[in-house]
């Protein structure tokens, strides 16, 4: 178990590792100078060179990439040019709307998906099934940004329950917390739909596996009714697959949402890292690619770990 | 009264008729065998006992258990009788439990349910259940997991969910089908006895006349869903009047009929085909903590042995014995840790596989599954002209297509089925192909691993007498890898027991299986299931 763990944890910082040579060299690798192609074609040579210098673009490649290296195992992922502040803060501020977005929306989809995959499985074949599986394959077909502009319709311009965009920030008070949170709600809804309609489908794939498994029927044999036997031996059976598509989502969750952002005028990653794509703002783009790299390793951790919650025989020698 | 009454069962599932007319009665304490072909309706209607159908199933008749009628029985009611006062075992231990509860779990969660137990009692009786089948507290917590029992003592943790709660009626579906002879031995002694303590009986479904012979008070025989005989087991079976007993009981004792090919070396000079020398394989066993040592387990143990041509060698040993890694080094599917290979004269060990060509073409495989060995998107002219492609000269499509329909010839199919898919055969039909694609080659040495043991008496009895011709005209040498002393008699001349890793015992097939030397021999001969010798017992016990 341990030793399956610290496998684990040594592979993920080796790709760490090769992610950080891979993210630094492409910088590299880019036609031109990178200080030109931040500045654009009319800048100054005063500009340029000043530039130059404070990336340290006049000093050897290898010390260059030790000396990032150093400074974002220290937290320091320089200074965004555009923003005039540490890329550091920058994130900082947009995980705060970023992190919890991805959360709740993760959450909602898993609610949702997991029972309606493992009733769709139950009844197989049946009008349930195909009703269930039919508005799944509308969720998977009909872009979010729709779903988000239908629920600011109903929920925001007609019903008035929650505002139709903009986030005020999660302040000192509850009451704040409180407005920051209803801000979040219709885009995590509008995040999750789509995720739990493709997380509902590879929950029912699983289960209606599971349920064909010799097991099943050994459970059945001692009297179990139907109902317990799908929730208490097939479920957790049908759990790997689900996680694995749970870890991708949330990866996805985290920085791919420029859409709902835009649609809700979130100041998220997404449009942080659109932004500095657009403005050419390397360092932020190399700092924020860097940060989801290293997170999306993590999710792969936590649900590595997470199978061998689920799975007795990952965990190996006891 | 009886405990069961089956009259004139029907089933259909989406259209096909599954069951036509079964009728059995089992009374209080009494075993009743239940003997047939696959296909011919035992599991279904076991299931039909359970009411645990597959979806669209209709079954139509009576079946009356205790007093209640099962088939109008509420599924509320089913579930109070399934696993209380009906239990049942199934066929396949490694998937029959649940992989990610443990042992303890699954068994004190039927107690629970039907007793309303909590949580410590039931885990007591589970415990004591568990000791009752021979898995004790000190090597078998109720916190192992599935994963970590072999075959057999998953088989106990199945038999002590089904009796756990002491039913009236236990319904066994080849319970050791998948087990070698020494577990089945042992599982079958398990159920007698759990039987005699509780008095409870036992329904033994089953394909093998022996294992029935051995354990029935009456047996039912059943064919295309429809009742043959039914009657005292040692009656039917030494009487044989019925002409499908009779053809059962046959091909469950056929030996094909060989004509004396070259003995071991026919000739001194002859130069073996095979010879294994020393031959060691050791598999790294994971360390059990981050900084415990790594171990080795050693799976084939300087094992040395020759195989001339057109001998027929069996190898023999129990599930794990590791008979199947010594055949994967002699087919150079895997590296021998140590020892030597030399086939047809030249070393196999470290060649490439450009070098194996040859010997791949003289050595071809016939695998137990015929259902998992072809691709079922494939026809039959690619599944048997597969390793033509080690020949020197590859053949053109017209020869490629003689050579195909010459080896379905051989090995008794049509020539027009070339062009069909897998699907489309049978069972027996299925590894006939297998050993099709075998002998395209024309192979000097054929490795079969456990090639009838998939399937029905009658279908083996076919395919032995295949292997016997084959044999004879070809002059093809064998290695039959086996746990089946009955497929060893029945087309070898030599055998080879192996147990732990190591070769045993050697000798001509007959003088082995008569008079066993080794402890290993002799344990498998003793739990080796033998019809003849079963109702000879039997017979005897009855009249004296």
């Amino acid at each position: 178990m341990t030793a399956y763990l610290l496998r684990r944890l040594a592979i993920a910082v080796a790709t760490l590792f090769v992610a950080s040579l891979v993210v630094f060299s492409v910088l590299e690798i880019l036609p031109g100078d990178p200080a030109r192609l931040m500045l654009g074609l009319n800048a100054s040579p005063d500009a340029l060179a000043a530039l130059r210098t404070e990336m340290g673009l006049d000093r050897p490649l290898a010390a260059r990439y030790l000396d990032w290296l150093g400074g974002m195992i220290t937290g320091d992922f320089g200074r965004s040019l555009t923003y005039s502040s540490p890329v550091i803060d920058l994130v900082k501020e947009r995980l705060a709307v970023s992190f919890p977005l991805a959360l709740i929306a993760l959450t909602l989809s898993t609610i949702i998906a997991i029972p309606v995959g493992v009733f769709a499985a139950a009844r197989r074949g049946k009008a349930a099934d195909t009703v269930a599986m039919g508005l799944a394959q509308v969720g998977v077909a009909v872009p979010n940004f729709w779903f988000a502009l239908l629920l600011v319709y109903v929920f925001a311009v007609s019903l008035r329950l929650v505002p139709a965009g903009g986030f005020p920030g999660w302040g000192d008070s509850w009451a704040s917390h409180w407005q920051a949170l209803r801000a979040l709600i219709l885009p995590a809804i509008s995040l999750a739909l789509p995720q739990a309609a493709i997380l509902a489908r590879v929950t029912r794939s699983a289960t209606v596996e599971v349920l064909g498994e010799d097991y099943i029927r050994t459970a059945r044999a001692k009297g179990l009714p139907y109902r317990r036997v799908l929730w208490r031996h097939a479920l957790r059976n049908a759990m790997i697959p689900v996680l694995t598509i749970m870890g991708l989502q949330f990866a996805f969750l985290l920085a791919g949402t420029i859409i709902i952002e835009n649609v809700f005028y979130l100041p998220g990653l997404g449009r942080l890292i659109f932004q500095a794509i657009s403005q050419r703002d390397l360092i932020v783009v190399e700092g924020v690619v860097m940060l989801l790299v290293a997170s999306v390793i993590l999710i792969n951790l936590v649900v590595d770990i997470c199978y061998t919650i689920v799975d007795p025989r990952l965990r190996g020698g006891r | 009264m009886s405990l069961l009454q089956i009259e004139k069962l029907t089933l259909s599932i989406g259209g096909s008729q599954i069951l036509r007319s079964i009728d059995i009665s089992i009374e209080p304490g009494e075993i009743m065998g239940l003997v047939g072909e696959s296909g011919s309706g035992k599991s279904m209607t076991a299931l039909s006992i359970m009411k645990l159908l597959p979806p669209g199933a209709r079954a139509g008749g009576r079946v009356q258990f205790d007093g209640i009628d099962i088939l109008s029985a509420p599924e509320a009611a089913m579930c109070r009788l399934r696993g209380d006062d009906i239990g049942m075992i199934f066929q396949e231990p490694m998937t029959a439990l649940n992989p990610v509860k443990t042992i303890g779990q699954q068994v004190a969660e039927g107690i629970r349910w039907h007793t309303g137990a909590n949580r410590a009692d039931a885990e007591s009786r589970a415990r004591a259940m568990l000791e009752r089948v021979g898995l004790p507290e000190k090597e078998f917590p109720l916190t192992r997991y599935p994963h970590e029992l072999s075959g057999g003592q998953r088989q106990r943790v199945v038999i002590a969910i089904a009796c756990a709660l002491k039913p009236k009626l236990l319904i066994a579906d080849e319970p050791t089908t998948a087990l070698d002879v020494v577990l089945q031995r042992q599982i079958l002694t398990l159920l007698r006895e759990l039987v005699n303590e509780s008095g409870m009986s036992l329904l033994l479904i089953s394909h093998d006349l022996a294992v029935v012979a051995e354990m029935t008070d009456r047996l039912t025989i059943i064919r295309d869903g429809a009742v043959m005989e039914a009657g005292e087991t040692v009656q039917i079976l030494s009487r044989k009047t019925h002409p499908y007993t009779r053809q059962l009981a046959e091909a469950s004792t056929h030996v094909p009929a060989r004509v004396a090919i070259s003995k071991p070396g026919a000739g001194p000079s002859a130069a073996p085909l095979l010879e294994v020398e020393g031959l060691t394989r050791d598999y790294p066993v994971r360390p059990a903590g981050l900084f415990a040592r790594a171990s080795r387990f050693r799976a084939v143990d300087h094992v040395s042995f020759s195989i001339f041509p057109g001998q027929s060698v069996a190898l023999v040993g129990r599930s794990g014995c590791g008979k199947s890694t010594l055949a994967r080094m002699i087919l150079a599917l895997d590296r021998p840790s140590s020892g030597s290979i030399r086939f047809m004269g030249q070393e196999i060990g470290g060649r490439s596989e450009e070098a194996l060509r040859p010997a791949r073409r003289n050595m071809q495989v016939v695998f137990q599954d015929p259902y998992g060995s072809f691709d079922p998107r494939h026809r039959v002219e690619r599944l048997v002209a597969e390793p033509l492609h080690l020949a020197d000269e590859k053949p053109g499509a017209a020869r490629r297509r003689d050579l195909v329909a010459e080896a379905l010839e051989q090995v008794g199919l049509s020539p027009l089925d070339i062009d069909k898919y897998p699907h489309e055969f049978s069972g027996g039909q299925r590894q006939r192909l297998a050993i099709a694609r075998a002998i395209i080659t024309r192979p000097k040495l054929i490795v079969a691993d456990e090639p009838v043991s998939a399937l029905d008496v009658s279908i083996r009895a076919q395919i032995l007498d295949l292997f016997a011709d084959l044999n004879d005209r070809l002059g093809v040498a064998y290695l039959f890898i086996t746990h089946d002393l009955r497929v060893a008699r029945a087309i070898t001349d030599t055998v080879l027991v192996m147990h732990e890793g190591k070769i045993v015992e050697t000798g001509p097939t007959e003088i082995v299986l008569d008079n066993p030397r080794s402890d290993a021999a002799r344990a498998l001969l003793a739990a080796a299931p033998d019809l003849g010798l079963t109702l000879r017992k039997r017979l005897a016990q009855d009249t004296g």
